[in-house]
């Protein structure tokens, strides 16, 4: 009994305490993660220059905005303002998203030497091949989905989850792939976006595309796949 | 739809040419003119919308915009759009269309159509390149200052307006300056109170290849705020980049140009439907007249009661 009314006496306060955590739990903000190899390591697929830009300008920029929005966001919460709220979803979606995609984006590449470019093996390749006939019919398509896309976005390899399959799908400028489908995981991303290529490959977006490939970390999708697919 | 005749051909707006002419620049009073040019063997006529040359040298805006981001930007990006819009309009309904028109079209209020794209990227840029000019910059006078002023409170606030705007379109885009004319968006509506301060200047955004004549409004200024317009000389710092080009290169000249042709068909647009509102009050309706005058075939002619 004694246990019983510690019990109470702990749940009460425990349940004071977590009303007045809900309103006071502190805001996670994030910071730019590091990317797992140097500058110029995906020479010359992609400079060092533009890598360089992307990282510290680029993806800096989306956080510092979306670590913003979030303080906007989590104060407006507490106060109940609702027209806030709502305002803010657009400044979440664009800087959340890209966000999102690049910390995806920076996994997806890796230098030659520590295996950027090798196919895949195991069970993403034969899901490839499932799909998609082959690799290279797999690259064709998403080179030319990310070519024939308008304006700025992301070329996706993504598993649906639901129909466990492979798809490739685009979004359009931060919106991450899940706004395609609740159920799809992005297992590879391709920045079309002019910032991810311009200042190497300026309109000739195509090439950018083929080049892209040398440096693919299928390694990383491939860890994905399995988690995921299991 | 009301079909706005060649509602804004801004190419066509005579601008003084600045330095060099170069080997390929059309008059500058002609529209891009639509050729039927006969293509090598294949006995194939197309019909060609022209890339105009920007109506000052590739490196006139310099140091501001680059000779480089010319070349790239006009050389490249605004030919490949005109090209494949040449390309792909070949043997549809919309070759032999206006460009105004095929943007118009192809919008489709919204559910827009494959040719879309390179219709309006390729009219966007013409209208970009007539946006700026060498040593452009500093602030408007007359008319458009009143305007601004009217419908902004000050030149100060306009020009915070549309950098906002201009910072703010995510992604590829456009902002403008634009004039929106007395008409409402749903057809058959009538404003029952119009007024002049109907008629107004608005700062607009908008995505990709849209621009605002999908929308009825004449586009008086332009800056193209997609990353390959500033990339090269600006890398990440579009803000920059608004600045430099509220500041050294927008042209009121064309601006004001543009205000005045706006008025002017706006005036006209209202004018004529004016007329033809009149003309359907007007109009004799079929209710009576042809039975009576049949009627009075078999009538006697005694009963003038009728006054025609």
């Amino acid at each position: 009994m004694a246990f019983r009314s510690l019990a109470t006496r702990k749940t009460l306060s425990l349940g004071l305490n977590s009303t007045r955590l809900t309103q006071s739990r502190a805001l996670q903000t994030f910071s730019l993660p590091d990317l797992p190899y140097d500058y110029g390591a995906l020479e010359p697929a992609i400079s060092g220059e533009i890598m360089q830009l992307h990282h510290q300008k680029h993806h800096q920029t989306y956080i510092t905005n979306y670590n913003k929005a979030l303080e906007q966001l989590h104060e407006a919460i507490q106060k109940g303002d609702s027209s806030t709220v709502v305002k803010l979803q657009t400044a979440i979606k664009f800087n959340g998203g890209g966000h999102i995609n690049h910390s995806i984006f920076w996994n997806n590449l890796a230098p030659i030497h520590e295996g950027g470019g090798e196919p895949p093996k195991g069970s993403l390749g034969w899901a490839i091949d499932t799909n998609f006939g082959s690799l290279e019919s797999l690259i064709q398509k998403i080179s030319a989905e990310g070519a024939a896309l308008q304006g700025s976005g992301w070329v996706w390899l993504g598993l649906d989850k639901e129909l466990k399959k492979l798809v490739i799908e685009t979004t359009a400028n931060q919106d991450p792939l899940v706004t395609k489908g609740p159920h799809l995981v992005p297992l590879l991303g391709i920045d079309v976006w002019e910032h991810a290529y311009y200042l190497q490959y300026k309109n000739v977006r195509p090439d950018y595309l083929k080049n892209i490939w040398k440096v693919i970390n299928w390694k990383y999708a491939s860890g994905v796949y399995e988690k995921e697919s299991a | 739809m009301a079909a706005s005749t060649s509602m804004l051909t801004s190419s066509s707006f005579t601008f003084p040419s600045q330095g060099l002419r170069l080997p390929t620049r059309t008059h500058p009073c002609m529209k891009p003119q639509k050729r039927f040019v006969r293509k090598d063997a294949s006995n194939v006529i197309t019909a060609t919308y022209d890339l105009k040359p920007p109506p000052y040298p590739l490196n006139a805006l310099e140091p501001h915009m680059s000779r480089e981001t010319l070349e790239y930007h006009w050389g490249k990006h605004h030919r490949t759009y005109v090209e494949n819009l040449n390309k792909q309009i070949v043997g549809t309904d919309l070759e032999g269309l206006s460009l105004e028109d095929i943007i118009i079209v192809a919008y489709n209020k919204g559910d827009i159509l494959p040719a879309f794209n390179n219709a309006a990227q390729a009219w966007n840029h013409d209208f970009f390149w007539e946006s700026m000019k060498p040593g452009g910059g500093g602030k408007p006078s007359g008319d458009l200052l009143d305007l601004i002023e009217r419908d902004f409170g000050s030149f100060e606030r306009f020009t915070e307006e549309f950098r906002s705007a201009a910072a703010t379109q995510f992604g590829s885009g456009w902002a403008w300056l634009a004039y929106k004319a007395n008409r409402l968006g749903v057809e058959n509506a009538v404003n029952p109170w119009p007024s002049e301060n109907d008629k107004k200047l608005v700062i607009v955004k908008s995505p990709n290849a849209v621009n605002p004549l999908v929308w009825d409004y004449f586009p008086l200024l332009t800056i193209d705020v997609w990353e390959h317009a500033y990339y090269l000389d600006f890398q990440n710092q579009r803000a920059d980049y608004i600045s430099m080009f509220m500041e050294k290169l927008v042209s009121w000249e064309a601006v004001n140009a543009r205000l005045e042709k706006a008025k002017a068909e706006a005036a006209e647009r209202e004018m004529e439907e004016e007329r033809r509102k009149n003309e359907e009050e007007w109009k004799p309706t079929d209710d009576d007249d042809d039975d009576d005058e049949g009627l009075e075939m078999y009538v006697d002619s005694e009963d003038d009661s009728e006054a025609e």
